[in-house]
């Protein structure tokens, strides 16, 4: 059973036991607009809260995605890499990023749930 | 991730740290708002960086059908007085003296170095030439040009005039049924004419590669102007984010970026623009320089880049050589929507600025591979007659 978390940094982290899949979320790829490249941390590279772990970049210009908790990069998707439309198609979903082993699930309890998130972007219009 | 992050590629001057209320309108501000322009600080000035369509679709658009762009922010300056065109000439390498009335010539103010302090746009008329000067620039090109004419000479700036660009290939389709006169004005003319009940100063130029127009129009009257032409459903309306990235792709200059105080016109590849008949004799500022440099060429020289892969190279990206030393630097560079690949320009040593020679640029610590390449990165559709 996975549970879905948010950052103030506009990502979105499912958890699944201590894997978790990392994205950007619908408001932040509109924020984007078409995303044109996207730079995705290596395999078996190890993550700490904070850092820099992927870039996005549209035409204008380029973002950097943040690890909103710690871990170990286990998976990444390789296909936004070669389509990166598909992170304004399909954001929360096909267009995710890396996968992450947790190191410090109590990291968690800093994120933001989704009715939270809702309410932190709406502050931001 | 901050979406709002990054480095802003339309950036000029120091608008950094302009608030909001510091900000100065064009006349189409309020219309910008009611598109659902993106406004960010430009220049001093609240401008729409993107409508909702967005910067991809804009840059597309303009490619395939027209696009308004508000660049109202630009200056529009005459000066009148004695023997203008002399006295201009004195300030830029253009021939204006033989020139024919509203022929435009893309020209530079310079410093004694023969730097460049501003691009610009002079249109000689019977009594004044016109000028078009950079948003950014256009205060010191004003004081600049106060200062090195003679006191006769009057610098009149044009503050209640709008400008609007209408580009690309159905650009003269929409206006021609507003002006019918337009569809035969040829590349870099300029004149005055009644479009629409509306008396304007139309130009077929631009900063996009394409075909199209420029039209000074009363700022009183510009929101009804462009309200008409976006009516006609090729046009829509373009942001400063696709005018930066369709210039790009032009394989034109940006000032502040691809040219500044500290590059002169040869370096930057513009040697074209310094006039056949002003090579002999020089008289404008920094001539000494300039002409040595034309005979003898420069050490380094303005290039186009294109990237293998999708990576963006952007300002401020080194560029290295096989051995690693770095040699140049990137000055403007994005994806380009239209070329389909990273597109950029930079400066590069003569020896290594041929076309089709390889280069790296290092983006985020990763050596990326370029080509040296022939500029523009797309054709450019311009109108000869």
């Amino acid at each position: 059973m996975s549970k879905t978390y948010y950052s103030d940094e506009h990502e979105w982290i499912a958890v699944d036991g201590d894997n978790a899949t990392i994205g950007i979320t619908n408001y932040a790829q509109e924020q984007l607009g078409d995303v044109v490249f996207v730079e995705l941390p290596d395999v078996g590279k190890s993550l700490s809260k904070g850092d820099e772990a992927a870039v996005v970049e549209s035409v204008k210009a380029a973002s950097e995605v943040y690890a909103a908790v710690s871990g170990e990069v286990t998976e990444v998707n390789g296909a936004v890499e070669e389509e990166p439309g598909k992170v304004n198609e399909d954001p929360e979903n096909e267009g995710w990023f890396f996968k992450l082993k947790l190191s410090d699930s109590s990291e968690l309890d800093a994120l933001m749930d989704e009715a939270a998130y809702k309410k932190f972007i709406e502050g931001l219009d | 991730m901050s979406p709002y992050g990054g480095r802003a590629h339309c950036h000029e001057g120091s608008d950094v740290t302009d608030t909001k209320e510091d900000l100065a309108r064009t006349p189409l501000h309020a219309l910008h708002l009611e598109l659902g322009g993106r406004m960010v600080p430009f220049a001093g000035y609240d401008m729409p960086v993107q409508y909702p369509d967005g910067i991809m679709t804009e840059h597309l658009h303009c490619r395939s059908a027209a696009g308004l762009f508000d660049v109202s922010h630009m200056g529009q300056v005459r000066v009148k007085g004695p023997d203008v065109r002399r006295a201009v000439e004195t300030l830029l390498p253009a021939d204006l003296v033989n020139s024919e009335e509203g022929r435009m010539h893309y020209s530079f103010l310079l410093n004694d170095k023969g730097g460049i302090l501003d691009d610009l746009m002079a249109t000689p008329f019977s009594d004044h030439v016109f000028m078009v000067l950079n948003a950014a620039c256009k205060q010191s090109d004003i004081a600049h040009l106060k200062a090195g004419l003679p006191a006769d000479c009057e610098v009149v700036e044009e503050n209640d005039k709008a400008l609007l660009a209408l580009q690309g290939p159905e650009a003269a389709a929409v206006l021609s049924e507003l002006a019918p006169e337009v569809a035969t004005m040829s590349f870099m003319t300029m004149r005055d004419l009644e479009i629409a009940g509306v008396p304007c100063r139309i130009s077929r130029s631009g900063y996009t590669g394409e075909d199209g127009y420029e039209i000074s129009v009363p700022g009183d009257q510009a929101e009804a102007f462009a309200r008409k032409l976006l009516a006609d459903q090729r046009v829509k309306p373009i942001g400063l984010g696709a005018r930066d990235s369709l210039r790009l792709e032009a394989g034109l200059c940006l000032y502040g970026h691809d040219i500044d105080e500290t590059t002169t016109p040869i370096e930057a590849a513009l040697t074209w623009a310094i006039a056949k008949s002003r090579r002999a004799d020089g008289g404008f500022p920094g001539d000494s320089i300039i002409l040595k440099q034309i005979a003898e060429k420069t050490p380094r020289r303005r290039v186009g880049l294109i990237g293998e892969g999708r990576a963006p190279v952007r300002e401020g990206a080194e560029l290295v050589n096989a051995a690693g030393d770095v040699v140049g630097t990137v000055t403007s560079g994005s994806y380009g929507p239209s070329a389909e690949a990273p597109v950029a320009m930079g400066y590069l040593p003569r020896e290594l600025s041929e076309p089709g020679t390889e280069i790296k640029a290092v983006v985020r610590g990763r050596e990326r591979p370029m080509k040296v390449a022939k500029m523009p990165f797309v054709e450019r559709r311009y109108y000869r007659g």
